[in-house]
């Protein structure tokens, strides 16, 4: 393969420091503008508050059916777990010795559930479920663990309303803790 | 090995056309002698194996047991990790088919013309960049190491070699561009405090790195050990942490989102983080703490009394290994172990110290000491304070018990 030169900006020659220096602050030129309909199509994270959450609505009776179909061979139907993590379940046992991280017990945001679900899962065909389905999964998932009830119907404000029994079970890193 | 042990082939067959040429010879079971003085091997009464007859080298064929530690029995190996022969390999630096892999949602088939990083959020340009465009930029490559967070959990400590302990720990020279000279080409807006990265797996694994280490040392490299990065590391590209843990060294990198926030994605608010006793989860646990293991003599290898060396390797994400110490009593007393050079930052060290074993039962570990000042801890300490649940993040010294027939295991079991 041929060496390709590196640009000469307006005849300046740059210095990058190999061992730790900071890069020239100026520019190489390198690259294209990306446009408003490619960044929306890629940018599918969602906040933690939900601001991010797309249109669309699923209830937890659809979402029930959608779970059956697509999530219960590797989750259970109950999301008791198998192939896949627990799903549901394990409230109040954090700090036992018997510790069951799940949804219910262990996720601190209901916004992340739709983020998740809709990159990553299935998993054998990820990004293969409308929005509408990823809400009524979310929904039923959060039903799975008592924190919605059989005829709710879930959106961008609904799921976002929901507030997780673990929302403020995380700190920051303290290391190091040991080994000073 | 003795000489009684040795295996010869008997017969060596060639094809003469070159890259045709057969190169496995036809195993056979020739007398040892042949290859003892005074007699004389096989392997120099014809000639060899042509050039180029393997157009991309393999290891000799007798060194066909040296593979990644694969668990067996997972219930699916589509998120799974597989480990370093950690007990099998000298110097620091992994050999690219042996790197120890974590996927989560298998490896991906990229073609790098088609791959495309898309830079956006919190800056003045938003960019869509080639893989031709990224090897545009100024380059510079590095020895680092990168470490799997849970190598291994607390409750699983009980794996018989050093690989099955702590293989989750890898080193290479990763060849690439500065992560801030990518960012200053979009121009990163003064409120920006993160930068969401995201693969190009089925898994689309998302990590938010603090914009602090993205603007210091953070690399986006293509190239691992001098050719291009493997599939399971990432190919075409990823992202490059030194010194942090491995989920956030983003592979198959496809986007990176400038932000004010982290995404809190799955990866860092369920999965990788560190639950303690008290029920609270430590999240953000970034840095691996330092780190050593003996991995020779280690856990199912024999040894019989007299000379031995012992050797192994260091590493801590805070910079440099500044000693190793090794007891080779039980912890009674600690020697300080010979440091190979170089002793790079955030990259293994390997330790050495001679030993003659007396051939009674002991039980010998190292400990490795950062240029922090930070001393790699017993198990009992770090679980006093963080429990038995916190899976991630233990740097516990590993401790190999040596039986009285030399045989050598795991000193926690």
């Amino acid at each position: 393969m041929a060496m390709r030169k590196i640009p000469v900006l307006g005849g300046v020659a740059l210095v990058i420091g190999l061992a730790g220096g900071a890069a020239s602050a100026e520019r190489y030129g390198i690259g294209r503008p990306a446009t408003e309909a490619e960044i929306a199509a890629w940018n599918i994270d969602i906040d933690r508050d939900g601001r991010k959450l797309p249109p669309g609505r699923g209830s937890v009776s659809h979402g029930r059916e959608v779970f059956e179909a697509q999530c219960a061979s590797c989750h259970g139907s109950r999301g008791e777990g198998g192939i896949g993590e627990r799903l549901a379940g394990g409230q109040g046992t954090l700090a036992t010795s018997k510790p069951i991280k799940t949804v219910g017990s262990f996720w601190p945001y209901a916004p992340t559930l739709f983020d998740y679900i809709r990159r990553a899962m299935p998993m054998n065909a990820p990004q293969s479920l409308s929005d509408d389905d990823v809400y009524a999964v979310s929904g039923y998932v959060l039903h799975l663990n008592g924190l919605a009830p059989e005829n709710a119907v879930f959106d961008a404000r609904s799921l976002a309303a929901i507030r997780m029994p673990n929302r403020d079970g995380f700190v920051p890193d303290p290391r190091p803790d040991v080994g000073q | 090995m003795s000489d009684d042990d040795t295996t010869i082939p008997a017969r060596r067959r060639f094809l003469v056309q070159g890259a045709a040429a057969a190169v496995g010879a036809v195993a056979g079971s020739a007398r040892a002698e042949e290859a003892t003085p005074p007699g004389t091997p096989e392997w120099m009464k014809a000639p060899g194996a042509d050039v180029g007859s393997q157009t991309y080298g393999t290891p000799s064929r007798f060194e066909a047991g040296l593979i990644r530690n694969v668990p067996k029995g997972l219930k699916q190996y589509t998120s799974a990790s597989s480990r370093s022969p950690l007990q099998d390999l000298d110097g620091i630096l992994t050999p690219n088919g042996l790197f120890y892999e974590r996927h989560h949602g298998g490896i991906p088939d990229i073609d790098p013309a088609r791959h495309r990083l898309l830079i956006h959020g919190l800056v003045e340009r938003p960019l869509v960049l080639t893989m031709e465009d990224i090897r545009r930029f100024p380059s510079e490559s590095h020895i680092y190491f990168l470490e799997c967070s849970g190598n291994p959990g607390f409750e699983a400590i009980k794996g018989k070699t050093a690989s099955d302990l702590v293989g989750l720990v890898s080193c290479a020279e990763w060849t690439g561009v500065r992560l801030a000279t990518v960012l200053r080409e979009a121009g990163v807006k003064p409120e920006a405090k993160w930068v969401v990265a995201e693969g190009a797996d089925a898994a689309a694994l998302t990590r938010s790195i603090p914009i602090e280490k993205c603007l210091d040392d953070a690399l986006l490299v293509y190239s691992q050990n001098g050719e291009r990065l493997r599939p399971q590391q990432g190919y075409p590209l990823r992202v490059l942490l030194p010194g942090f843990e491995g989920n956030m060294n983003v592979k198959w990198l496809r986007r990176l989102a400038v932000s004010a926030e982290p995404a809190y994605s799955r990866e860092e608010t369920s999965k990788y983080t560190d639950l303690m006793p008290d029920g609270t989860a430590r999240q953000f646990t970034f840095v691996m703490e330092a780190k050593s293991i003996i991995t020779r003599p280690s856990g199912t290898q024999r040894i019989a009394a007299g000379f031995h060396e012992i050797t192994g390797i260091a590493w801590t994400g805070r910079g440099r290994i500044r000693g190793v110490q090794v007891t080779t009593d039980g912890g009674r007393t600690w020697q300080d172990a010979a440091l190979q050079e170089p002793v790079l930052n955030r990259a293994l060290t390997r330790f050495r110290l001679p030993w003659t074993w007396d051939g009674s039962p002991t039980t010998i570990a190292s400990r490795a000491i950062d240029e922090t000042g930070y001393v790699q801890p017993a198990f009992e300490d770090l679980t006093a304070v963080r429990g038995l649940k916190s899976f991630y993040h233990n740097n516990a010294v590993v401790p190999w018990r040596i039986a009285a027939d030399g045989e050598v295991a795991n000193g926690y079991a």
